[in-house]
């Protein structure tokens, strides 16, 4: 395969897996609303070209099973076959076999094996039932683009009806077509509405030609027919011909379009629109008398396309109706043609790329401080304002909304909700909060386990749910916020809530927890998140929860995030991932201890304050300082890292806070911001706690970036532990 | 001829049979611009006109045409089902004004 087809083959699959997507959202929307029409045309057109670009690459299998996917798609569209919950089924395991074809098929070049055919046969005796067996019937022609159909803003006429104009070419008839033939097959299509017969064209009696053509029409079409269909009724004709074809709720300015394009004047095709309905009463009563007082002084009138594109206020109203029908698909469709598709290998360069002009402008910085040149300190000042823009910019590059990950779980609460027999409602919040490619990816598993956990085992039966007095329809929802330089995705459902008590149980008797400590209930209920507890034992005395638990907690931990969990017995759970925004760059509070420099998220970075002299002989006993009254745990980094070397005279404390909990590091040297560029670690080092990766610094050494919510969590832990013990003791 | 033509009290009555199609159009129109070039009233029947298409159609449409502007009159009468079934699908039996009346044999269709 010559490498232009090939990258048009990638083209092709990227495009089938997102109208594939496309389709099954279509689905999931046609569940609850079985007769909208755009829907159904969406999933038509969907299958449709998923067929027509595999039949370009010689993919038959994609083609011959796509084509009764279309077949059974297109009697829907006809309104021969009604929707229902089987059917929906059947076209949901479709869109996912033809998935699994392109997959395989497209991408790999290789045939399906023996599963997959077997299930193929399957799917196609299931289709057939709604095929129409008497004949195949496949007239659809692509159309070129029909951007017209799912354009939005701009001012929208009101009709339901199609308008469509006709102006035949003269030789139609020569050619052995009669245009009525034409009129008389589009009546099959819908209804005509209304009809007006344009012969303005027919020149005088010497020069008219019995054998040409001089017929237009201006036809109003009521029809659940896509444009594709109907253009093709004129398919023929086209050649010579003017052919307009406006779909409903066209943009008022494309009429006007229209009217400034046919050779007939435009006063009079204006108002043919306005008596065929085509246009509104009103559009026609504020075209008509502003075109009577706005005569011209040469006498001449302002023509009706102008004044329609004037009026407004007319504009305003047709949008607010026209507003509400526009559907969401329509909405995604038209931000997408806005959209570049770039390579995402591409992008991660680009990354790359500023990460290394960040740290080479933090080497600039550098040197101009060290000759102390002012003038040159200026400009590496204002160098690297720009390289943090840039380094923002080119991160922002690789942010996607969250909500294309959230969607994917309707299908999931579908399905896993059927299989349960649960009637699960999924409420998708903050979808446009946006987070970086990588995490996006990465995160769907963990989030996967989340929801199916809390389908089933959070989410109680029906008829528990009637007995305690819920509504028997269950609910999750997922949401996603920004929270200071963190992205916070919550799995929310109403279920039963955790048992405290069982998990305290169990924990104590796994010694996670000491017999006679109460820990707070939060941190309770977050042992699930610990390897013990995923074993089957606690599946079946925690009502389930806790399987694989520890293993969402360490993809999460993996991506530096966080996982947490909150819950209310009869109320319901809630558990909160947080996640840095980004994996590659981040703002960072460069520290020092003794001759090594560490740099702290400076997100987390809460103040920093001095280790007073008290406090540092204090801290030999007791490892809390004082701080306003509160209690602030605090980790010695000297002694944490064990680095060489006697104390500094002075010592800082950065006081650093991690989901609700704070802790001091203790440090000798503040030494500010520092943009940092995170370099992973190698595998060798991935056992050690503390430290989630390293930098190098503007002079070229490398500094390690600490891993603060570890390191939190621990000085908090030694911290109560020091206190229990000594409870003991007392 | 497909066109007869009798004159009843200064009034020209033609008389159409056959087909009003593509086939037979420049014919047609040759023969009824000459009947239309006299200046007095006029009546087409077309009653026996058997198929129409839009080249038919169109030279119905002339005809009217040429008639408003020598400003004589042209009355369309006996419309047979073939033609009525065109003027219905284009909307134009309001253009050519005439009382369309349907014949019970007519309409057991032919």
């Amino acid at each position: 395969m010559s490498l232009d087809l090939d990258q048009a083959l990638q083209t092709y699959i990227a495009e089938a897996r997102e109208l594939l997507q496309d389709m099954e959202d279509s689905l999931l929307r046609l569940e609850s609303d079985p007769n909208d029409a755009d829907t159904i045309g969406a999933i038509f057109r969907a299958a449709h070209t998923i067929k027509g670009s595999a039949g370009l690459f010689g993919l038959d299998p994609i083609v011959s099973f796509t084509h009764i996917v279309e077949d059974v798609l297109d009697r829907v569209r006809d309104g021969d076959v009604v929707i229902e919950p089987n059917l929906i089924a059947v076209l949901l395991e479709s869109g996912d076999h033809m998935l699994h074809l392109v997959n395989v098929v497209a991408a790999q070049g290789e045939k399906l094996d023996a599963d997959a055919i077997k299930r193929e046969g399957g799917l196609r005796i299931r289709l057939q039932a709604y095929q129409d067996n008497s004949s195949e019937v496949s007239h659809a022609i692509q159309v070129e683009a029909e951007i017209p159909l799912q354009s939005s803003g701009g001012g929208l006429v009101e009709t339901d009806n199609w308008h469509i104009s006709l102006r035949f070419g003269q030789n139609v008839m020569r050619d052995g077509m009669d245009p009525l033939s034409f009129l008389r097959y589009l009546s099959t299509l819908g209804e005509i509405v209304s009809i007006t017969t344009m012969f303005d064209a027919l020149p005088i009696a010497d020069e008219m030609d019995a054998e040409s053509c001089y017929l237009g029409f201006e036809i109003d079409f009521k029809s659940e027919a896509d444009k594709a269909t109907i253009a093709g009724v004129f398919e023929f004709a086209r050649e010579g011909s003017l052919i307009h074809i406006l779909p409903p709720h066209s943009k008022l300015t494309e009429y006007v379009e229209l009217i400034r394009s046919l050779p007939e004047s435009e006063t009079r095709l204006g108002e043919i629109l306005v008596t065929t309905g085509a246009l509104t009463q009103q559009e026609l009563e504020a075209g008509l008398s502003e075109q009577q007082t706005s005569a011209r002084p040469d006498g001449s009138t302002t023509p009706l396309g102008e004044i329609l594109v004037e009026q407004r206020s007319v504009e305003h109203e047709v949008v607010q109706a026209a507003l509400d029908k526009q559907t969401q698909s329509k909405d995604s469709k038209s931000k997408e043609n806005r959209y570049i598709r770039v390579q995402a290998d591409k992008l991660d360069e680009l990354i790359n790329m500023v990460g290394e002009l960040v740290i080479a402008g933090a080497g600039v910085s550098l040197l101009a401080q060290r000759v102390s040149d002012n003038p040159l300190q200026e400009a590496a000042s204002v160098m690297s304002g720009l390289v943090e823009e840039i380094r923002d910019g080119a991160l922002r590059l690789r942010m996607v909304p969250i909500g294309e990950t959230f969607n994917r779980f309707q299908r999931v609460v579908r399905d896993v909700g059927r299989e349960l027999g649960k009637d699960i409602e999924l409420v998708i919040t903050g979808a446009d909060t946006e987070l970086d490619k990588t995490v996006v990816e990465k995160i769907g598993d963990p989030l996967m386990h989340l929801v199916r956990n809390a389908m089933d085992h959070g989410i109680e039966s029906a008829a528990i749910r009637q007995a305690t007095g819920k509504s028997v329809k269950g609910t999750l929802r997922l949401n996603a916020y920004h929270d200071s330089g963190s992205i916070v995705i919550e799995i929310v459902d109403d279920g039963g809530g955790l048992n405290r008590d069982r998990i305290l149980q169990k924990a104590r008797d796994r010694g996670l927890i000491a017999p006679n400590v109460t820990p707070p209930d939060q941190e309770i209920y977050n042992m699930i998140f610990e390897a013990g507890f995923s074993t089957a034992e606690a599946i079946t005395n925690l009502s389930g929860r806790g399987v694989g638990m520890d293993v969402v907690k360490r993809n999460i931990t993996a991506l530096r995030g966080t996982v947490s969990l909150d819950s209310a017995v009869g109320q319901g759970t809630t558990v909160s991932i947080r996640l840095p925004l980004t994996l590659a760059i981040i703002d960072g509070f460069l520290v020092g201890v003794g001759k090594s420099s560490y740099i702290v998220p400076l997100d987390m970075v809460h103040e920093c304050i001095e280790l007073t002299e008290n406090d540092r002989q204090a801290a030999s006993e007791r490892s809390y300082l004082n701080l306003r009254g509160e209690v602030l745990p605090f980790v010695m980094l000297r002694d944490h890292f064990e680095v060489e070397g006697s104390g500094a005279r002075r010592a800082n404390v950065v006081v650093v806070s991690c989901a609700g909990q704070k802790a001091g590091l203790v440090v000798d040297e503040l030494m500010g911001e520092f943009q940092t560029v995170i370099k992973p670690l190698g595998k060798i080092f991935s056992t050690l706690r503390g430290i989630s990766g390293s930098t190098i610094l503007g002079s070229g050494e490398v500094a390690l970036i600490l891993d603060v919510p570890s390191l939190v969590q621990q000085a908090v832990n030694r911290e109560s532990q020091h206190v229990s013990t000594r409870q003991v003791i007392h | 001829m497909p066109i007869s033509a009798t004159n009843k009290n200064g009034q020209s009555l033609l008389h159409i049979d056959g087909d009003m199609t593509i086939y037979t159009a420049a014919d047609m129109k040759s023969e009824l611009m000459t009947h239309m070039a006299q200046p007095c009233e006029r009546e087409i029947d077309l009653s026996e006109v058997s198929e129409m298409d839009s080249a038919g159609l169109q030279i119905l449409i002339l005809a009217k045409r040429e008639a408003e502007k020598h400003g004589t009159s042209l009355r369309l009468t006996g419309h047979s089902r073939a033609v009525l079934d065109v003027l219905d699908m284009c909307n134009l039996a309001s253009y050519f004004g005439d009382p369309v009346v349907l014949s019970c044999n007519e309409n057991k269709g032919q």
